[in-house]
Formats: C-alpha cells, structure tokens, sequence
C-alpha cells in the first residue's frame, strides 16, 4: 500500500542517486497491483481445479474419437488416400483382419465397436462376430473371408464410416445435439424428423423457461414495486414472505408441492368442496406442476433485483407526472416502467439462465415430457454411459447459457449479483 | 395510504393492486407452512385432514442410520466447503475492489461463473474427471466442489461491503505502525465481517441444499440430507420427507433470522451508531 511510497520518500533529504519521484510512484503502483493480484491467485486456482478444468475435460469429449484409431491402426493407415467413392482395396481387407485378429476379444475392440454401432446399429455384431472368427486359415484371402463373413463388408457405407472415424476429433456428437450428421460422402445433413429430438428438446427447454420468466415478471412485479413503496417496517416485514422461500431448501418447496397439488392434495380438494370441480384435476407430475413450482423457486430471484432497481427510484418522478395532469395509469407506464427496466432485464434474465439449467424440479415434478436439457445430459451419463453425447448436450447448454450470462453481465455489472437478498 | 381525493377507480385499483400481492406473497410461503402440520400427523399419509396428533415421524427421522448418517454428512460437508469458500471468496474480493487491470470484468465474471452453469454440467464435468483420480465418491471431492459452487456467492456480498469500505482507516492503522497482516486483522476484518459472514451463510445454505453434484460425485457413504431427501421424495413420499422438511424450514428460519441481525448490525455500524 501507500507504506512502502512513504517509506522510500521520508527516508532522507532527495539526492541525486535517487530515483525520481515520478518513476518512484510508477514502482509502488506496480508493487500495489500485484500484492491485490496475489489477493485473487488462490481462488482463480482453486476455481481452475475444480470447475475450469473439469468442464474444459467435458467439453473436449464432445470432440474425441479415440476409440476407432486406437483398434484399427493398420485399416486406417491402408485407407489413407482412399477416395470414399468405391470399395477400397484388398490391402485395407488384409489390414482389417490383421486389426481384428490382434484385438481380437480385447476392450479396445469392444469399445471400437460401440461407438460404431452409435451412428450404424448393427457394427457391433459385426465386428465382434467378425473377430470371433480370427486368425484366418493361412492362405485364406482376407477379402474373400470377410464378405463371405458378412455381406456388410462389401458395402461401401460400412467403410466410409470406418474411415469417417479415422480421426481422433470428430463433429458427430456436436451434430447430433443439433439434430445433424455426416452423410455418407462427408457432408452436413439435417436428421431425419422421425429421429430428430435434440432440437425439440432444447426448444422445449427454452420455451419453459420463457413462461417461467414470464410468469415471474408478472408475479414479481407487482410484489417488488409493493415492498419498495412500504415504510421499511412494512416492507421488511413482507420481505420475510419473499426471503423464507429463498433460504428454504428447494427439496422442502418440491415436496410442499407435491402435498399440495396432488389428487388428494388441498388444492384439488378445496376446488371439489367449492363444486368448481367434481374429478380431481391432474395437476402434478405433468406440466403445471412443473411451471407452478418452478414459478415458486425462481419468483425470489425476480422480485429482489427488481427491489433493488425499484427503492432507488425516487417517487417525485412519478408525481410531477401526475401533477403535470398525466392520468395515473399513464404516468405509470411512460414514467415509472422504463425507470426499472434495468431491473426487469437483470431479473429476468436471471431467471431464465437459471431456469435453463433445472435438472430436480422437472425431475420430480415432472412427466418424461417435462424434461429438460440437463435431464439428458444427466441420462446419457448415467443410463447410456455416452460420454460424447452427454458432452454435446452440454455443450450447447452451456453456449446458450453463457451468451446469455454474456448479456446479463452487461447489464448488471459483473460486481453486483441480482442474487443477492437487498 | 390512499389520497382523499382519489377517483373510484383509482380506489378500487388500491384494493385490487393489494390484495393481488398479498395472494402472490400467500403464494410464497403457504406452500412451506401447510407441509409442516402433516409432519405431526399420525397416518402415513400426507393428505388433509389429519388423523391424530403425533410424533413418530420425528422418531423415525432422529432413530434412522440413514438420515442421521445423511444429517451427519451434510455437517461435514456444509462447513468446511463455507470455509473453503469463504477465504478464497474473502481474499480475492479484497484483491478485486483495491486494483484495476485489463480484463478484470473478465476474471470477475469467470469468478462468478460457478452461480450460471447449469449445476448438472457442473456434477458430470467433475464425476469425469474427479473419478480417475480417486476424488469421486470421496468426501475431499464432494466438498471442494460445493466450495465451487459457494465462491460467486460470496465474492459478490463481501465486493459489495467493500463498496462502502474507507481504505483510509487502513492507512491509518498503517502510519501507526501496524503491519499490513495486523491491519487487516484489527481493522479490515471487523469492519467487513458483516459481509463476509452474510457471504459464508449463502455458500452454506448452497452446499446445505446441493443435490445435483451430489448425485453425480457422491457415492452412498457421503449420502446428504437433500440427496436422501431427493430419493425419498422419488420413491415413497410419506410423513417422513415432511419432518424433514420441517427441520429444514426451521433452519432456513435461523439462517434467515442471522442474516437480518447482520445486516441491520452492519448498517447500524455504516450510520456510525
């Protein structure tokens, strides 16, 4: 801090030998920035070892394909140069066996054969029967030998795929999030719709989270602009109504929902007694109990930002509009709404990043219609063991998710977080 | 309060506009208090009305291996992840509100990260690559992430008590002799412990109340209370899940409760009272 500039200037009479005041200030501002930038070393290394390298790992397998080269390294050094138009020659045949009859019955094999059977079912079995069968007699042909094995060997699309897996980075798992993949000739072609259901899945993401957000506006709106215009006995008082749910554990308010708006729930009882109804309505385990209870969790995370915004607005505004003689609806519009835009974009956008990344409300709320993204990213870890997959679905979460950080940073200012109670 | 000379409609508008948010604000906590009688009733069912007072459900939480081993687990987590997150987000605050230097919005924005991605990439992009080295299903593991997930919340409560932090009290402790260790210790310290408390109670309650990571990284032997929760709520929803619930209401009540007597002791030392 300043200690080491004073130190260095009250320490004798200026001579000559010393450095000028000028150069003096430069070295102690130096010294400043980097004593507060050690400040900031340990967590940016703490946070690099376990969250920016495991999500960089992640990221990176949605590009690797190591399984292919790593069992078939003669096939693919005989296929380079291989113009993919007509089967390739007897060379590549003879590789192949040799590839099969060393892995025969390893893991590598296998695990070859899986990622093959992903993008063609069926290359399972044939490679493992094919294997099965190894060595060959001595002086069998190994073109002969194979087609004879299966048929398969002798078509075209069984090789281009091989040799489409030739690399060690692939695209597959990125276009197949997108609904898209390689034809056979290599180029981009959109899935077709019977098998298309990435894009529908992020779009189904996306549009709940949109009536989440909407939703949350619409609640919160009135409820912040209520508690930023209370005395603040009153409005700390009420602010206990908003800050009880956020401190309450998400599980607690899942199953409080589940309670309430299931078919012996108070809800669907309290309408039957009313006689609005005479059935009990489906409201849970399809999609409004997911938006109600999604509404519930996130409405804090709208309601405190637009606080925020809110209390700074000074209420003269609004009444110099009123005495100009603009009606009181009107001048709410034109004078007091574009005052807390600021604060509708923090809050929603808030809301909406986080609703994008729901994973246990639709979960547990939630028919199999009402799963996210997250829930795929989580199912092709845990069911399928598909890492590729998992990872491309992540990826595109997480692009979407960080373009919109992106825009809310912008906003609000990295310092401040909306997420803060006042 | 409404002006005497205000028009009919203006006056119903008044009614409506309170009422309205007084339903909305009913919306808010009505879900969380109708769940806490049923933790009392005496059937193994979570409906209305009630059969009978009692407390066998408190019993089978506080004599069951698995929710107190649960419980257990979630103590331990919990604070030494608030702890973690807690120095780190503490130092690194102070670092970020005394310098400039290009890209700062960058570092900070990367620092708050953690809070914006989505918490299911976070358990699957860990489990990946904590399982190899031996850091999956391991309590090590499990607490350095939920850290993670607690620095941003603490980076942006105690920035934003540094906001209001005059620098020159330092500057005084220091041409009085006081080495910069000292100074941060009797002066910093004191003064921004509000925010560095508020901070610590939000990266608590995170880890408190963390499923997704736990689920991914967490083998059963480091089970917590809201992954125990998750499966009972899964598989057999019953009084249980709902005295559970209650302990966690009354928890969030006293971190709720810490938080206003924080705030209102940091604003009364800001006002120099």
């Amino acid at each position: 801090m300043s200690a080491n500039a004073s130190s260095a200037t009250v320490s004798g009479p200026p001579n000559t030998t010393a450095l000028p005041l000028k150069t003096q200030l430069r070295r102690a501002e130096r010294l400043k920035k980097l004593k507060y930038g050690a400040l900031i070393a340990p967590l940016a290394l703490f946070l690099l070892l376990t969250f920016l390298w495991p999500i960089g790992a992640l990221l990176m397998r949605s590009v690797e394909n190591p399984e292919v080269p790593e069992a078939l390294p003669q096939t693919l050094h005989a296929l380079a140069g291989w113009d993919r138009q007509a089967l390739p020659g007897d060379a590549v045949f003879a590789a192949l066996v040799a590839d099969l009859t060393e892995n025969k019955g390893s893991r590598t094999l296998a695990v070859a054969a899986k990622r093959l059977n992903m993008e063609e079912p069926g290359f399972r079995s044939l490679f493992m029967n094919s294997a099965r069968k190894m060595p060959l007699e001595p002086g069998v042909a190994p073109r002969q030998a194979l087609l004879e094995m299966d048929p398969q060997w002798g078509e075209l699309a069984t090789w281009q795929l091989i040799a489409r897996n030739g690399r060690a980075y692939t695209d597959y798992f990125l276009l197949a999030a997108l609904d898209m993949y390689r034809d056979g000739a290599g180029d981009i072609t959109q899935a077709d719709p019977l098998s298309s259901i990435f894009v529908d899945i992020f779009a189904r993401t996306f549009w709940m989270s949109l009536i989440v957000t909407i939703w949350c506006l619409a609640l919160g709106y009135p409820v912040a602009y209520l508690l930023a215009t209370q005395s603040s006995r009153v409005s700390n008082l009420l602010m206990i109504f908003v800050l009880l749910p956020f401190w309450t554990s998400i599980l607690v308010r899942v199953a409080a929902w589940i309670v309430l708006l299931q078919q012996g729930g108070l809800i669907n009882m309290g309408l039957i007694s009313l006689g609005i109804i005479d059935q009990p309505l489906q409201l849970v385990f399809n999609r409004i109990g997911v938006y109600i209870a999604m509404v519930h969790i996130l409405l804090p995370f709208m309601i405190l930002p637009l606080y925020s915004v809110m209390k700074g607005i000074s209420p003269t505004y609004l009444r110099a509009a009123v005495s100009l003689g603009c009606p009181p609806f009107r001048s709410y519009w034109k004078v007091y709404f574009p005052m807390t835009v600021p604060g509708v974009a923090a809050g929603g956008l808030l809301v909406f990043i986080i609703a994008m990344g729901y994973y246990i409300t639709p979960a547990l709320l939630g028919s199999p219609k009402e799963q996210m993204a997250s829930y795929f990213v989580a199912f092709y870890t845990n069911e399928t063991t598909n890492w590729g997959m998992a990872a491309a679905l992540s990826a595109v979460l997480l692009v979407a998710t960080m373009i919109l950080y992106f825009v809310y940073n912008r906003l609000v200012g990295s310092a401040s977080s909306g997420a803060k109670p006042r | 309060m409404i002006p005497a000379y205000a028009s009919l409609p203006e006056r119903i508008w008044y009614y409506v506009f309170r009422i309205g948010c007084g339903l909305i604000l009913l919306f808010l906590v009505i879900p969380i208090l109708v769940i806490i009688p049923l933790s009392f009733n005496s059937d193994s069912f979570l409906i209305y009305p009630m059969s009978g007072f009692s407390l066998r459900w408190y019993e089978e939480f506080f004599f069951s291996d698995t929710w107190i081993h649960a419980l257990k687990n979630s103590l331990i987590v919990a604070p030494f992840a608030t702890l973690l997150a807690m120095v780190f987000g503490t130092l690194a605050s102070i670092g970020l509100t005394r310098v400039d230097f290009p890209g700062k919005a960058l570092v900070t924005a990367i620092l708050i990260s953690p809070m914006v991605v989505p918490v299911v990439i976070v358990g699957v992009a860990t489990y990946l690559v904590f399982a190899p080295i031996g850091l999956s299903g391991s309590y090590l593991g499990l607490i350095l992430v939920h850290a993670a997930l607690g620095v941003p919340f603490v980076v942006t409560t105690v920035s934003a008590t540094l906001q209001g932090f005059d620098y020159n009290l330092v500057r005084a402790a220091a041409s009085l002799g006081a080495n910069p260790l000292t100074a941060f210790f009797r002066v910093t310290l004191p003064l921004v412990a509000p925010g560095v408390i508020s901070g610590g109670l939000f990266a608590f309650g995170i880890s408190f109340d963390e499923v997704v990571v736990t689920l991914f990284l967490a083998s059963p032997e480091q089970t917590t209370l809201p992954r125990q929760m998750f499966s009972g709520i899964r598989e057999n929803i019953s009084p249980a899940i709902a005295a559970v619930a209650t302990i966690l209401t009354l928890f969030a009540v006293l971190m709720l409760l810490a938080l206003e007597w924080l705030r209102g002791r940091s604003e009364r030392l800001r006002s120099g009272g």
